[in-house]
């Protein structure tokens, strides 16, 4: 896959103010390639939903991304507590943030809804004490 | 109707000039930050209490026209500069949600 461009971004620990950069900053290259302007906002719901998980939930940690003519692939990769009911995190209004993530706006229960609702594949590895990885695929 | 047209609103102070050509589409209220990322209109005046650099990132990556911060909510210190370097067209308002949105609505339907 010679066309194909790889990014990574680190996602630091608790950083409210920072997040969102990294789902922006590929918002805006899908933009600059071209991208139908419906995936661009699926990658961006999915990313940015992602990218808050790692920060609220898990310390931080470390998105891949790989960009080919056909598709988008995330993947979020922390060393975060792990989930340990998968199908229940998966459910629209679950959440465990903490009362000072709600009042920043958070903690409605809808990311990872929303991240398995706007990407076409997603897939989840966990395992609890180690982390949690999060990889989500967007066709254009 | 454009971003520009808000000025308009005697009510609403311009904290920081983003694109004021954008197209509005719509007002949309909504504080959860998930919520408005996934139902968000593109071209949104995003009206919120929200005065956070959270509501940036979303209100970028959603390519709302512009955000509108009602009930005189505070703001988070580092928010106008976050806006200005992001060009995101801020607001402020001391009306509440309902009738700032209101506002743009009636301004919108001429
Ligand atoms: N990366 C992660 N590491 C550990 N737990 C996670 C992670 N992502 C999600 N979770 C768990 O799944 C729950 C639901 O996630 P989500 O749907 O994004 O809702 P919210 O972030 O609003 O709580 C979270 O409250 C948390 O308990
Ligand atoms: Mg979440």
């Amino acid at each position: 896959m010679s066309d194909s461009l790889k990014l990574q971004y680190i996602i630091s620990d608790e950083d409210f103010t920072r997040a969102g950069e990294a789902s922006g900053d590929v918002k805006s290259k899908l933009k600059m390639m071209g991208v139908n302007p419906d995936v661009i906002r699926k990658v961006s719901i999915a990313m940015y939903e992602g990218e808050i998980n790692m920060v609220i939930h898990a310390n931080g940690g470390v998105i891949d991304v790989i960009i080919t003519p056909k598709d988008i692939t995330m993947i979020l990769k922390d060393k975060g507590p792990g989930i340990k009911d998968v199908d229940l995190a998966m459910q629209a209004g679950y959440s465990t943030a903490s009362e000072n993530v709600r009042a920043l706006g958070f903690g409605a229960g809808m990311g990872l809804p929303n991240m398995k609702k706007y990407s076409d594949e997603m897939n989840i590895e966990t395992e609890l004490g180690v982390g949690t990885t999060v990889t989500m695929k967007v066709n254009f | 109707m454009t971003v520009n047209e808000l000025k308009k609103i005697p009510e609403f102070t311009l904290l920081n000039e983003g694109d004021m050509n954008k197209e509005i589409t719509r007002p949309f209220c909504c504080d959860l930050l998930s919520v408005a990322m996934s139902k968000a209109p593109s071209g949104a005046a995003w009206v919120t209490i929200m005065g956070n650099t959270n509501a940036l990132a979303v209100s970028s990556l959603t390519d709302c026209a512009c955000i509108i911060l009602a009930e005189g909510t505070s703001l988070d210190p580092n928010v106008v500069h976050k806006a200005q370097v992001q060009e995101i067209t801020l607001f402020e308002t001391e009306l509440p949600i309902f009738e700032a949105s209101l506002k743009v609505y009636e301004l919108l339907q001429g």
